[in-house]
């Protein structure tokens, strides 16, 4: 995983509520058993006016220009302005891989879905959560303003305005080390494999109902 | 002092990984063939293994097609699709994990055959890939949907990684009326308090209304835990689980069912143990439910209207709702009945199970469905399901009334298999998700209970079941 220190990029608002994965990335795109080729098929219901398969490049597909991904003035946007709960829904961290790959390394909303908060960590896509008022204030002023940047300060876990005024966010600080070093979870807690063994050997002689062996059959 | 969920918790609670995650262990893990690819890739690429390789249960369900199933993986006609399958295939052969493949009877949706094989038992903690695990809660089991990168951490550690969700208790007053069911009362719930108003939350269902559940009912209310944003849900164990569980194939036998029966007893809050939020809701006084928008949180009773965006509270929602008519094709202020439908689907791991479709089938027993419907769906949510309501002639009831009668899996749910509502087109759907598309691209999808959804494929739009009782 590459790891996020401080990032600028162009401001994208996505004005809806409750934006749910199915809409981050459709169900026919699911199909793959790759991690990768997502970006092509982000929003894919929104951003285009015809229905979307795999293999299907975008540029033989119509484009929904009115979508706001679509607007010239947001071409190149690498940080995803939201309202709350989003990335609702199905649990499918392929909605994390196409945002990033699209080009997306931080998505803003007064509130995230619990799942799609945590794959966001495991890939590297830092979700960042200010109070309903600053977020509305971020939309006014994306509106205002042709090229609105932002620069995401992880290590001080600050966000940079363009006049350089500054939001503070908090974030639960093993995330944050996460995504600082790109570290991988599963070794991280390999490395407590011996504890795991221990608790393991004690729980199922405590409840040895749970040591049967479902491959052996029933 | 300490709830069901904090028993659970402390139950499994491996340590503290210093960082103020904890690290839970996992008893059981479920895989299906969507989400579980790019994780056993990872293993691969890292040269790890499964670390309790016994612990999981496989099967495929969201892209199997419901008809042709004799031909197995070569009938799924999408390449893309049938690698999917071949791959999980592929992948429980190589690591000798259990599978339920296409051509065994005990396939189906992941979520119908870990209760029904009794892989599923009060008091675990079970992971899968898939938000719709919280269903495994009724049985006082901690089940969560988990992403893809967990799926691969728990197959090589048996662990999960996370902080501790705050409990939320959901208490029912009274019994819910004849005509009004599990699926009613969660509806009900989700709007009631948002799609987002768990969030954070392990909810755990209460009182008489949730106690005069079958285990069936409790599985689908459960199951509708994660569209009110919760991390799961809960019921306690009472006589009702432990029959349900007694017998299956992977249930304890002898001597360790009492071992394992004086512990699950055990599985209930204490009586003053402390909720950081706590719902009521008058069962009692609840009708049949159907949703009119994009969002579960989009319901109201069937004796309603859709709403008017002018009289919404906000701008915000206002304008949300007003994208979700859109979207429906519905007017403000139209009453529900008045909705003209052209599929139904009974199926999903939130009501597929036998229960569901005896309901179903008797309100359909006797009648035909309405001209106006091109297709009503019945897909049972497992093969043992299915043999089972054929074995009671609900097969037959369905045929004779002009519904297709498939094969298990996911179906029209999602339509990632061949099943999918045709563009503009209204569905009453037993389903879970009524988003954009969910059931096929530009498909408008109602939810509602087995018994909503078999009174609408009879009279051509959504009728109030109480009536036809
Ligand atoms: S039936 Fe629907 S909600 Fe349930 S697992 Fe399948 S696709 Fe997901």
């Amino acid at each position: 995983m590459k790891a996020f220190r401080v990032e600028t990029g162009l401001v994208a608002p996505l004005g809806q509520a409750n934006v749910d994965t199915d809409q981050i990335i459709p169900k026919q795109f699911l199909k793959s058993i790759k991690r990768t080729g997502f970006g092509d098929y982000l929003f894919d219901a929104w951003r285009f006016l015809d229905e979307g398969d795999i293999g299907v490049t975008p540029d033989e597909r119509r484009l929904n220009a009115d979508f706001v991904l679509n607007q010239p003035r947001y071409q190149g946007a690498a940080v995803l302005l939201a309202r709350d709960n989003f990335g609702c829904g199905s649990s499918r961290e392929h909605a994390v891989w196409a945002l990033m790959e699209y080009g997306f390394v931080a998505v803003i909303a007064p509130s995230f879905a619990d799942i799609f908060h945590g794959n966001c960590f495991k890939n590297g896509l830092l979700p960042i959560i200010l109070d309903e008022a600053t977020v509305d204030g971020l939309f006014a002023q994306v509106q205002a303003q042709e090229g609105f940047t932002l620069t995401i300060d992880l290590e001080r876990q600050r966000i940079v305005l363009p006049d350089g005024g500054e939001i503070a966010f908090e974030l639960v600080p093993m995330h944050r080390r996460k995504l600082l070093e790109g570290l991988d979870d599963i070794g991280l807690t390999l490395a407590e494999a011996e504890r795991i063994r221990a608790f393991e050997a004690a729980h199922l002689a405590r409840h040895p109902w749970l040591a049967q062996d479902l491959a052996a059959g029933a | 002092m300490a709830t069901l969920y904090d028993k659970i918790w402390a139950d499994h609670l491996v340590g503290e990984r210093g960082d103020g995650q904890s690290l839970i262990y996992i008893d059981r893990h479920l895989l299906h063939e969507v989400t579980s690819p790019q994780a056993f890739a990872g293993l691969r690429l890292a040269g790890r293994d499964l670390w309790r390789r016994q612990a999981n249960l496989a099967t495929p369900d969201h892209n199997v097609p419901t008809d042709n199933r004799g031909a197995g993986v070569a009938g799924i006609e999408d390449p893309v699709a049938r690698e999917q399958v071949e791959t999980l295939d592929a992948n429980c052969r190589r690591h000798g994990v259990l599978q339920f493949d296409i051509h065994d009877a005990r396939q189906g949706i992941v979520h119908v055959i870990g209760p029904e094989q009794g892989a599923t038992l009060p008091g675990m903690t079970i992971v899968c890939g898939d938000s719709h695990t919280s269903t495994h809660g009724a049985f006082a089991a901690l089940a969560q949907g988990i992403g893809t990168s967990e799926v691969e951490h728990v197959l090589a550690t048996q662990c999960l990684a996370q902080a501790k969700a705050r409990n939320m208790a959901v208490r029912t007053r009274g019994a819910l009326p004849p005509g009004v069911y599990a699926k009613d009362l969660a509806l009900a719930l989700i709007g009631r308090i948002g799609t987002a108003g768990a969030s954070g939350h392990t909810i755990e269902y209460m009182g008489e209304a949730v106690r005069g559940l079958s285990m069936e009912g409790r599985m689908t209310l459960c199951n509708l835990s994660i569209e009110a944003g919760a991390r799961a849900g809960l019921v306690a164990v009472d006589d009702t689980t432990l029959a349900y569980v007694h017998g299956r194939p992977f249930a304890p036998k002898g001597t360790l069912w009492n071992a394992a029966e004086s512990h699950w007893r055990s599985l209930r809050s204490d009586p003053d143990a402390a909720f950081e939020q706590t719902m009521e809701i008058d069962a009692a006084a609840l009708v049949p439910q159907v949703t009119w928008g994009t969002s579960p949180e989009m319901v109201t009773g069937v004796d309603g209207c859709t709403p008017d965006p002018a009289k919404a509270a906000d701008a915000l929602k206002a304008d949300g709702w007003q994208r979700a008519l859109s979207y429906m094709g519905l007017a403000a202020e139209q009453p529900i009945t008045d909705i003209r439908l052209d599929r139904v689907f009974i199926g999903s791991c939130t009501n597929a199970r036998l229960e569901d479709l005896r309901i179903a089938a008797g309100l359909v027993a006797g009648r035909r469905l309405a001209p106006n419907i091109k297709q009503a769906l019945v897909v049972p949510g497992s093969g043992l399901v299915k043999q089972a309501a054929e074995a009671e002639g609900l097969a037959d009831v369905f045929s004779k009334a002009g519904f297709e009668w498939r094969a298990p899996g996911c179906s029209m749910c999602l339509g990632m298999n061949p099943d999918r509502l045709p563009p503009g087109e209204h569905c009453a759907s037993t389903s879970n998700r009524n988003f954009e598309g969910r059931q096929g691209y530009g498909g408008r999808t109602h939810l509602v209970s087995p018994a909503m959804a078999a009174a609408a494929a009879v009279t051509g739009h959504f009728t109030d079941v109480r009536v036809l009782l």
